[in-house]
């Protein structure tokens, strides 16, 4: 059997560097309560089942998927963790919703990256132990050192990649929740401290704390429970090679291969034309361009172009990261495809406030699980749809 | 089909294979360290637990006392209504004798963790602790314990500084 | 509502071992390799890749569902990892499940992995990170502690003789003798050897405890249509569950597990149970330590509470008594590389229900049978109920 599935509830805290006053559990809780008053949802009662996201070693407890079902309203209810981008967790919770086993699912995310004192010694640890980790390196290098590939073959400049920097944190000035809004040119992007070449300072998106948590559901209770649900579409992911040595450098093959499942399953054949704005993940700056491509918005190259012409700008045929992306709202680890989410579904809903796009019908959120992985997943979103 | 099939992958290695030096391997330390913020509930446990007490939290609509203490209480999904100040007497709910260490060293004399249901729970809940001052052949589910504190200056607003719990 | 049929039509394992040679990746790759070429298939006909493994802490490596996707056949494929501690091993075939029943694809690899032996000195560390890290682990608590509490409260609540739960380890080392990959089968075990053996956590000795292992396991799950034509006798999956209790483990009584009775009436909902007693013919219970089978026996709700041991000892689960339990030899007796063992429970059911368990097989052809895992601070219970 197949239904489909809408979102029909949404909760985020705001995105800070820091979220000393809370406890992670409390985070959780806060992004919960929220969702599930938008939902108009009692968890206990309505909710069948909950797909967290997490990574041990970013919690700093193994099996933490132990710490999660209280604070969502999952108690002795059906749980799981995806250790994957938040976007898995909520492709996970569209297949339960699909095959039949549960009618509401809950998802939730969230970050307390301020929690990790050693964070680089954390990544690394994700590194191939004996091929890799050696050389104890900040892995921020293979950041670098993609983009040194990406620049090379796709002509694309740094002065390009710093132009989306600009965009973003400008774009985050218009959004409450995001932490890192700031007026900033691309000559300041150039000119910033150098950290792993070419990345500067100001082309890596800093981390934040935050949580999300999003209610799906199945189409009939949907309809029921929201006036503006917001269609799944279409979902993809897809993991490339997971050996440094042995993956595609230049292009984004995971990203490509993600966005065909998803355009796929939602019937898209020319995404620049049929999906109206897109929040892509922009970790490191050249990330925006690279998942454009990828995504099949433009050609190879052409990336660049098209933000120096403001094609991505707010105002632009295909507004991207209105919401400031990574590097406007900071980033949220692997919580950061459930922000991207949680942002398209508030403009589908015309919720955006001073961010709001005009007219806006499709919309596309797109996570990348962050070095050293080669690991994404899409989603396109609708306010138009639904079988009946 | 494991009747159907003969051969099963897998090489078994034994010590003697790395003290010979026939299989070579590296070795990392992980550098992961956490502060974790406590947050509101655990922030006022561990205040309490300075000031030598334990404190709990009340849901009315449930009527449970708990602890440790949490901000929401997650049978009714609301958040908590009051702290409650229990007293750091209990009930041993069970417990083992364990004799090795977390690397499987033996020891002589048995550590004694426990589940003790604090007094004033309702219904009665527990945290864990180690019991002490007890012969380990005479502990048993159901006796009554009482925490042993540290000396106000050497607490630290930690589960430590309770010391361990004795029979009353 | 009509679900679409599911079936599992291929198995591999590799040998349960103390230490192996082969890498994390490598253990995977035999386990997939042998799963695909038992149905004639290759991993190009494979649609999406499932993979289930326990903490990153044992094989020492962050973000370890990353790191194993190319062994697991997850390149350029979707690929996600879950993860509910323990109960993994059985939770992996049910996130695959729903991969199929969703309607999403039609050919699902699952694929579980341990390799705790990469941990230093010794893999019982690694558990000391899944306690509280704020009110528990200062006290320094080892994993038997937590298993000799529950293990005395059960005892003292239903008044039990250690003997009749040291059965269990005899019965299951025994089985294990039969089964081609295990590490601590011994047909001449009794149940002196087991009461006599050094106590390490009282009530806890130590041939009561399955030992830290290395291995791997993998199946293949297709749909209906797909399995009615590569497969000459299909094992159906015919319910799912599962349930995670409270994270305030301290908060409950420990004498019987209600989160493996809530996954456990779920799974026999889906499949149409009413009477699990007589429509079961096989159950494999998860037994890292002997009394667990027993609690998990009484959770699944195959014999009333507390009276498991007695059934233990009369002989009823015996491999050719009323209800076979653990005819494989489980995690006592083939070895408890976490997430592979309950895997290795669900391949144990696929060959039984085959009619190919060899030396091992439960006479008078069972027709369903039930495995069930169990994980996190005595939280998970996750329940699959496959049939012929």
């Amino acid at each position: 059997m197949s239904r489909d599935v809408a979102i029909v509830g949404i909760g985020y805290t705001s995105f800070r560097p820091l979220s000393a006053e809370v406890s992670y559990k409390e985070i959780m809780y806060e992004a919960a309560v929220k969702a599930y008053h938008d939902a108009g949802v009692n968890p206990r009662r309505d909710v069948d089942s909950f797909v967290t996201v997490a990574e041990d070693f970013i919690e700093g407890t193994s099996i933490f998927d132990e710490y999660v079902p209280d604070q969502v309203g999952g108690l002795l209810k059906p749980n799981v963790t995806i250790p994957g981008e938040a976007i898995h967790g909520l492709a996970t919770a569209y297949m339960q919703i699909a095959s039949g086993i549960a009618d509401v699912v809950a998802v939730e995310a969230h970050s307390k990256a301020s929690n990790v004192l050693t964070m680089p010694h954390v990544t690394a640890y994700a590194m191939d132990p004996v091929l890799n980790r050696p050389l104890a390196a900040n892995p921020v290098f293979i950041a670098g050192m993609e983009m040194t590939r990406y620049l090379w073959a796709s002509g694309a400049t740094r002065e390009q990649c710093a132009e989306v920097v600009a965009k973003n944190k400008r774009n985050a000035l218009y959004n409450p929740a995001a932490a890192y809004g700031e007026n900033i040119e691309a000559e300041d992007v150039l000119n910033a401290e150098m950290i792993a070449y070419p990345l500067t300072q100001n082309d890596i998106s800093a981390h934040t704390d935050g949580a999300i948590v999003a209610v799906l559901a199945a189409e009939d209770v949907a309809r029921r429970l929201s006036e503006r649900p917001i269609w799944i579409r279409g979902v993809g992911w897809c993991n490339d090679a997971s050996s440094l040595e042995t993956r595609a450098w230049g292009r984004a093959i995971y990203a490509e291969e993600a966005g065909k499942m998803a355009y796929r399953m939602a019937g898209i054949r020319n995404p620049m034309q049929e999906i109206d704005f897109a929040e892509i993940d922009d970790c490191y700056s050249y990330k925006e361009l690279q998942h454009l491509e990828a995504l099949g918005f433009c050609l190879f190259g052409e990336a660049g172009f098209l933000t120096q012409e403001g094609v991505t700008d707010v105002g632009g045929i295909l507004p991207v990261n209105v919401s400031g992306g990574n590097l406007g709202c900071g980033h949220l680890l692997d919580a950061s495809g459930l922000r991207a989410v949680a942002s398209v579904v508030m403009q589908l809903r015309g919720e955006a406030g001073p961010r709001q796009l005009p007219e806006v019908e499709t919309g596309l959120a797109f996570g990348w699980r962050g070095v050293p992985t080669t690991s994404g997943a899409a989603v396109v979103l609708s306010n138009e749809g639904g079988e009946s | 089909m494991t009747a159907k099939i003969e051969k099963f992958p897998g090489v078994y290695l034994r010590e003697a294979d790395f003290q010979e030096g026939n299989v070579l391997f590296n070795e990392w330390d992980p550098n992961a360290e956490y502060a974790w913020d406590t947050g509101v509930a655990i922030g006022r446990y561990l205040a309490e637990l300075k000031e030598g007490r334990l404190v709990g939290v009340h849901c009315r609509e449930c009527r449970r006392t708990v602890i440790p203490p949490r901000n929401f209480c997650e049978w009714c999904f609301r958040p908590m209504d009051e702290w409650v100040i229990l007293p750091d007497t209990g009930t041993v709910n069970t417990f083992s004798l364990c004799y090795v260490t977390w690397d499987m060293q033996y020891l002589d004399e048995p550590e004694i963790p426990a589940v003790i249901d604090i007094d004033g729970t309702q219904p009665a809940v527990g945290i864990m602790h180690m019991l002490s001052e007890v012969d380990p052949d005479e502990v048993k589910i159901g006796m009554k314990v009482q925490a042993v504190w540290k000396p106000v200056e050497e607490r630290q607003g930690s589960i430590l500084d309770i010391k361990y719990f004795k029979p009353v | 509502m009509s679900m679409r049929k599911v079936a599992v039509v291929g198995a591999g394992m590799t040998k349960f071992v103390r230490r192996a040679q082969e890498t994390g990746k490598e253990l995977s790759y035999e386990a997939s390799k042998m799963a695909l070429d038992y149905c004639d298939l290759s991993l190009d006909q494979i649609d999406c890749v499932v993979h289930g493994t326990a903490p990153d802490s044992f094989d020492g490596v962050h973000m370890k569902g990353e790191y194993l996707a190319d062994g697991s056949g997850g390149w350029r494929k979707p690929y996600t990892r879950c993860y509910v501690g323990g109960g993994t091993g059985v939770f992996a075939p049910i996130h695959g499940w729903y991969h199929v029943a969703s309607g999403l694809f039609d050919l699902c690899l699952v694929v579980c992995e341990e390799k705790m032996s990469s941990c230093q000195p010794h893999p019982q560390g690694a558990f000391l990170t899944i306690f509280d890290h704020t009110t528990e682990r200062p006290l320094g608590p080892n994993l038997l502690w937590i298993f000799a509490m529950e293990m005395n409260r059960y005892m003292h609540t239903y008044g039990l003789k250690k003997e009749d739960i040291a059965r269990v380890s005899v019965k299951n080392k025994r089985n294990a003798a039969d089964h081609p990959c295990s590490l601590l089968g011994d047909a001449d075990i009794t149940l002196e050897d087991v009461m006599n053996s050094p106590v390490l956590a009282w009530p806890v000795q130590r041939l009561d405890v399955s030992p830290v292992t290395d291995g791997a396991v993998a199946l293949v799950l297709a749909a209906e249509h797909v399995a009615r034509r590569i497969s000459d006798n299909p094992v159906w999956i015919e319910g799912v569950g599962w349930n995670l209790d409270t994270s305030y483990w301290t908060n409950r009584d420990l004498c019987y597990p209600r989160y493996v009775e809530n996954a456990a009436r779920m799974a026999y909902d889906m499949a149409g149970i009413t009477e699990p007693r007589k429509q079961i013919h096989i159950a494999e219970p998860y037994d890292p330590f002997d009394y667990k089978e027993l609690h998990h026996l009484e959770g699944l709700l195959l014999f009333d509470r507390g009276k498991a041991p007695e059934a233990t000892a009369l002989g009823i689960t015996q491999r050719d008594g009323d209800l076979p339990v653990c005819p494989s030899g489980g995690l006592l007796g083939v070895g408890n590389p976490i997430a592979a063992a309950g895997l290795m429970k669900v391949a144990e059911l696929f060959w039984q229900l085959r009619g190919e368990a060899g030396a091992r097989q439960v006479p008078g052809q069972p027709k369903r049978g039930v495995a069930q895992a169990w994980g996190d601070l005595m939280q998970v219970g996750t329940v699959i109920v496959m049939g012929v």
